[in-house]
């Protein structure tokens, strides 16, 4: 028990619960500040990992903006508390059942993938540098970046669109 | 040899008459349409005549011709052939030249119908395929013109087509007929199984060389020929298939002159004495022709004796004398058949025209009960009559006494069971004799049983006389080959036959010529037999009495119509109606179509329960395909562990 | 060091449990807040691989991942708006105009 998987199961303990919360909370502004707690969690993972820049862009980007963006909807919208209609009998019946089975049924396959198995523990802590990241955006995959572009593009012109009042 | 090279053009002239006929009479008058009818014939008959002298100039060798490939399928063959020999003489004489007389005929007989054009056109037709039937060279084309007699048959039967009974007779003479044609297949497939040809030169010189099979066994020839046979009876009216022909008579007398005497009933006789090699490497096959020939010229005399139409006599007495054609067949006797199946359409044709005179005099009366002392009144009608009936109960010389002098003798020393055969078909004569001058008593002498005021009897015109006389002619010297015969002498007509037929001489028997005339004795005897018994029954004033007992048997036709009505087709029409139709068609078929549609449209609805419009039950569809999609990958890597999880 | 198999894992029982929220919640923005959590989930699994096999390539795609959430983010809460206005009401079981 070295400390980094301490430090794992203590963000995955925080990260379970966050998501857990997120579940179990009926106003959404409760939902969303639980959301934020994941993400912070996940965040301190990428750390563990040595992925700093990613972690760096969760919380900017994920944390700071889309979130905030979230929120700003809900108080936009006046969201009160979840009423208790329940008209799926589905979603009630076969919720839990289903959800259980898809992650069962992953979780056995990383558990039995012998391809894991393989993978060495990994070595400690090669912080994967902003400039490998930018090297490798800008060269093998600038196609893809540039396609993002269009894509934010294509977003802020549908959310202006959509946004407008009706004339 | 221009004809000879050209076989085709015998066939072919009647079919155009028939196509003109057919396709423009409708707007012709009755001169030209028979006008047509009569050149296509008689050009057809004028053309047979010179394919004859051709052929004998040619020294009678076999001439067969390919004209074209009908059929051309892997190893098999069926091309439209056409030969002459011997046996083509005899035929085609017969077709064409009877054929020849009865359209004379029926241009008078005929002359106040409806429909004359469409007459003429299937009279022409029906020569087309008899003259296929008896020129082709092959079992395949033969069946094209079997087939096409008995269509013929069907449409002049019913040529009174208003009429419900003609049209009954129609059917139900072409259903029987295809009763008949299912045998005949049968037994062509089985040859063609065994010699892989239906030709017939190539076939029987295959057949030739093969060991007989043995009486009782029935092997592979055995089996087609009586297969073959099947098919004759049907065609050829025999036990059990004749219940057609009596019913034929609904057509004009004309079509039962041509059609159900001269020509297309012979049709089994000349399939039987064609395939003569294989029936002769068969015996049991052979002694099964000669009893069903037997038995049914006895069964339909003795039907014969009591009937009151003046047709229908002469309906069965042609049942019975074809049953004495197959009768000479079955017992090796092919050319005394043939002989037979000859001076039979002479003196038969004669019979029926002349019936049809009577009728015609007595205004389309045909019951003789209503007839009478005629004699004095049609002369030439009753004259030629008599010598039909002279001929048909087989007195000396007229033609049949030489014909079924032939085939009782040669029945007579078959082995085994000769002399019953003989025994039956000598009282089958007398019958013959009884019921045919009662039929002359009845119809010709006596007082008159009809009212002078409203039939007024009269001769028919030349165009009818004058063909009678000609076939009175032919029926008192047609048996004249075989003249010579008697007095020691050739038969001249079983020589002409013999390189076809084989010589028919039957070896080892002591006497021979003797036995012979003894025979003929004893047979002239049974024809006078009946010539006095019907004499006194029939030719003073007779009243007629009331029908019971054994006369009413006979008069119902044993009631066999009405037993094969009640085992056969009763319970075919109740199979129909009740199984096929309402179990089979209502429920199976219409119940599965129907089934699949109200299946589908039942899933559809319960299907359409899922687009329940809810954003949840959708986002739960999503996972479930989720869930399959991941099982499907995953299941590789997964089940493994399961299994040695449940270990 | 934290084998790669717990970090997996942990991603695969957070999957999950987006999975619940998704099928369970009832206000239209909880829902789509489960969708983002699910697209964590996939992130981490992601950069866990990306630093077990030492190739940078699985940190590219989570940025990728993210720019196209923050897009998605954009233009689903601008419908999610527009449709909140129109049924009045945030509960997606209003929103029911496709039922046969």
């Amino acid at each position: 028990m070295n400390a980094p998987v301490i430090i794992f199961f203590v963000l995955a303990a925080i990260a379970v619960l966050g998501a857990v919360s997120l579940i179990l909370q009926r106003h959404p502004i409760h939902s969303a500040l639980s959301l934020i707690v994941v993400m912070v969690a996940l965040a301190g993972l990428y750390l563990l990992m040595g992925a700093e820049f990613v972690a760096a862009v969760q919380i900017i980007v994920y944390g700071g903006a889309i979130m905030v963006l979230f929120i700003f909807v809900i108080m936009l919208l006046n969201a009160g508390e979840e009423e208790r209609t329940d008209f799926s009998k589905l979603a009630t019946y076969a919720g839990v059942p289903l959800a259980v089975a898809v992650t069962g049924l992953i979780a056995a396959a990383i558990v039995n993938s012998t391809a894991a198995a393989s993978l060495p523990p990994a070595a400690p802590a090669t912080l994967t540098s902003t400039r490998t990241l930018s090297t490798l955006l800008f060269k093998e995959f600038v196609y893809p970046f540039e396609l993002t572009s269009f894509l934010i593009l294509v977003a802020i012109l549908g959310a202006i669109v959509l946004a407008q009042r009706e004339n | 040899m221009p004809i000879l090279e050209h076989l085709w053009i015998i066939p072919l002239l009647p079919l155009l008459g028939s196509a003109l006929n057919g396709l423009l009479g409708w707007k012709w008058p009755n001169k030209t349409v028979h006008s047509v009818a009569l050149a296509a014939t008689g050009l057809s008959f004028a053309c047979a005549l010179e394919a004859v002298r051709e052929f004998v100039a040619n020294g009678q060798q076999l001439f067969r011709k390919e004209f074209f490939d009908w059929i051309v399928a892997g190893n098999f063959r069926a091309g439209f052939d056409l030969q002459f020999d011997q046996l083509t003489v005899v035929m085609v004489l017969v077709v064409t030249g009877v054929g020849f007389l009865i359209h004379i005929y029926s241009t008078g007989y005929m002359a106040h119908e409806e429909g004359y054009f469409r007459f003429f056109s299937y009279l022409n037709l029906f020569m087309f395929f008899m003259l296929i039937l008896v020129l082709a060279a092959n079992y395949t084309l033969l069946f094209v013109g079997w087939e096409g007699v008995g269509l013929c048959s069907y449409l002049l039967i019913g040529f009174y087509f208003l009429k419900k009974s003609a049209t009954n007779a129609g059917k139900k003479a072409f259903i029987v007929n295809r009763i008949g044609d299912f045998g005949f297949m049968l037994g062509m497939f089985l040859l063609f199984r065994t010699f892989h040809t239906l030709d017939f030169t190539a076939l029987f010189a295959q057949a030739g060389p093969l060991p007989g099979e043995a009486m009782g066994q029935f092997g592979t020839l055995t089996v087609a020929c009586i297969l073959l046979f099947v098919g004759a009876t049907g065609k050829s009216a025999q036990l059990p298939l004749y219940v057609w022909l009596p019913d034929a008579m609904e057509g004009p007398t004309p079509v039962s002159a041509l059609i159900h005497a001269a020509t297309m009933v012979t049709a089994g006789v000349y399939v039987v004495a064609r395939s003569h090699i294989l029936f002769t490497h068969a015996p049991t096959a052979m002694y099964v022709v000669a009893i069903v020939g037997c038995a049914t010229a006895f069964f339909a005399a003795t039907i014969g004796l009591v009937q009151s139409d003046i047709k229908k006599v002469l309906a069965y007495s042609t049942v019975s004398q074809l049953g004495y054609m197959f009768l000479g067949c079955g017992v090796g006797a092919f050319s005394a058949g043939i002989f037979h199946l000859m001076t039979h359409a002479f003196f038969k044709a004669l019979l029926f025209l002349a019936a049809g005179s009577v009728i015609h005099a007595m205004g389309g009366e045909q019951d003789m009960w209503h007839m009478g002392g005629l004699a004095s009144k049609i002369k030439v009608t009753f004259w030629c009559m008599l010598f039909g009936t002279i001929a048909i109960a087989g007195f000396f010389p007229f033609a049949a006494f030489f014909s079924k002098d032939a085939i009782l003798f040669a029945a007579f020393n078959h082995e085994p069971g000769g002399k019953a055969l003989y025994a039956v078909g000598l009282l089958a004569a007398v019958l013959t004799s009884f019921y045919m001058f009662r039929l002359i008593w009845l119809t010709f002498f006596g007082q008159k049983r009809y009212d002078e005021h409203h039939v007024h009897v009269h001769e028919s015109p030349l165009n009818m006389t004058i063909p009678l006389m000609i076939l009175a002619a032919l029926s008192l010297t047609g048996g004249w080959f075989a003249l010579p015969a008697l007095v020691g002498g050739k038969d001249y007509f079983s020589e002409f036959l013999s390189p076809v037929l084989g010589s028919g001489e039957i070896a080892g028997i002591e006497n021979a010529h003797n036995l012979e005339l003894t025979l003929s004795g004893v047979a002239m005897l049974a024809a006078v037999v009946g010539l006095i018994v019907a004499w006194r029954m029939y030719a003073k004033d007779v009243k007629r009495g009331k029908s019971e007992g054994l006369h009413k048997l006979l008069y119902n036709k044993y009631y066999v119509d009405e037993l094969y009505q009640a085992a056969i087709v009763g319970p075919l029409v109740w199979i129909s109606q009740n199984v096929l139709w309402k179990v089979v068609d209502v429920g199976v078929i219409d119940g599965t179509v129907n089934g699949i549609a109200s299946g589908t449209t039942a899933v559809g609805d319960r299907v359409r329960q899922v687009q329940s419009g809810n954003t949840r039950s959708y986002a739960v569809w999503v996972l479930i395909g989720a869930l399959l999609v991941f099982g499907i990958i995953f299941w590789p890597i997964v089940h493994p562990a399961l299994v040695g999880g449940m270990r | 060091m934290v084998p790669t198999n717990y970090y997996v894992l942990l991603s695969a029982i957070l999957f999950g449990l987006g999975i619940v929220a998704f099928v369970f919640k009832r206000n239209i923005i909880t829902i789509f807040m489960a969708i983002e959590l699910m697209l964590n989930a996939v992130n981490l699994a992601f950069v866990a691989f990306s630093q077990a096999l030492g190739k940078p390539d699985g940190e590219v795609f989570v940025l990728f991942v993210i720019i196209v959430a923050a897009a998605e983010a954009a233009v689903g809460l601008g419908i999610i708006i527009l449709t909140a206005r129109n049924r009045r009401s945030l509960n997606v079981e209003n929103v029911n105009l496709l039922k046969l």
